[in-house]
């Protein structure tokens, strides 16, 4: 264990431990009220690990939803995670014994964080790990406290859930300015502002990634000159 | 009326898969096509513009506010950001201006 490492990536985690606890303790509080206690946001914090999923589950375990239901729904609000997959490939290629747990672990802010570079002067494997392992640990704490203290949160938290889009476009403005180009930046979002136009907010999410995906492929001889 | 045992069971399998699926398709370090490659390098770039709309889907430019709160709370987070360089105090400088926004100016 490297201490400097295990700070640095502490450091790197500390805008998602806002947006987890507010966020945890949200989906914990609205659980309960469903008559299930902390214990299940813990099991499903722990299990599913998957926020945006979590709070659409809410509905389906209200509804007694169908098992088909429920996998397909999964698959059409966690399908942009296949593409995170794509692209930690090479990051992930050190990883070694703790690689499953990175692969299981790898939410959108977990993704946004391990997608950048590695700090000076931290081991890469074991940022990559603590980086993950502690977000997992804010969301497991933010949604277990929620099923316990949610209904006598003593200040009014409207809008802290903000930081998680401050965080995405933090790191978006760090990547305008590093990157070699802005074409794949300004591609994914011109074509995720025109999905959420055309479809709406609960559809526009897989065309999008289809999209830029597709967008990107067609401009590879562009782009990979302006990258080189 | 299924209930929530299976309900987490499904959704944590089906969330798994979702996130094994390209390692798993794309074993043994650094042999594969040269498209995956360039993909995992440029796709980062697209989904956090992606990231950025897909968390402010909700706002309704239509309704009063009129997503302004979300428009200068972003760009409080951008001008910080390029000011002090400091990823921590743009994101909790940004987020706390937001809180006052929504709690105090446009409690409406």
């Amino acid at each position: 264990m490297d201490k400097k490492t295990i700070s640095l990536a502490f450091r790197a985690s500390l805008p998602v431990l806002a947006g987890y606890v507010v966020l945890g303790i949200g989906f914990g509080v609205l659980l309960a009220k469903q008559g299930y206690g902390s214990f299940w946001a813990f099991l499903m914090s722990l299990t599913v690990y998957a926020g945006s999923m979590q709070y659409a589950a809410l509905d389906l375990i209200s509804s007694g939803a169908s098992l088909v239901t429920t996998a397909l729904m999964t698959l059409m609000i966690n399908a942009r995670h296949f593409f995170y997959g794509l692209s930690m490939l090479d990051r992930f290629a050190d990883a070694k014994q703790e690689k499953p747990y990175l692969i299981f672990g790898l939410t959108d802010e977990t993704y946004s964080l391990l997608c950048g570079d590695v700090p000076e002067g931290a081991n890469k494997r074991q940022y990559q790990l603590f980086v993950t392992l502690f977000d997992q640990l804010y969301w497991i704490a933010g949604s277990t406290i929620g099923g316990l203290l949610g209904p006598i949160i003593p200040f009014d938290t409207t809008g802290l859930d903000f930081s998680m889009t401050a965080l995405f476009v933090v790191i978006f403005v760090e990547q305008w300015r590093s990157a070699k180009t802005r074409i794949p930046a300004l591609l994914g979002l011109g074509i995720s502002l025109g999905c959420l136009l055309l479809l709406g907010p609960t559809r526009f999410v897989i065309p999008s990634m289809v999209l830029i995906t597709l967008a990107l492929a067609a401009l590879r001889t562009v782009l990979e000159v302006k990258l080189s | 009326m299924t209930g929530i045992l299976p309900i987490i069971l499904v959704t944590a399998a089906v969330t798994a898969a979702l996130r094994f699926l390209p390692f798993l398709a794309f074993p043994g370090g650094r042999k594969r096509p040269r498209i995956i490659t360039y993909l995992g390098t440029v796709l980062p770039y697209g989904v956090m513009a992606m990231l950025v709309v897909y968390c402010l889907k909700n706002v309704s430019i239509l309704a009063s506010p009129h997503g302004i709160p979300e428009l200068l709370g972003v760009a409080a987070v951008v001008v910080l950001h390029l000011w002090k360089k400091n990823t921590l105090l743009s994101i909790f400088g940004g987020t706390a201006f937001y809180m006052v926004l929504v709690q105090f100016v446009f409690c409406l």
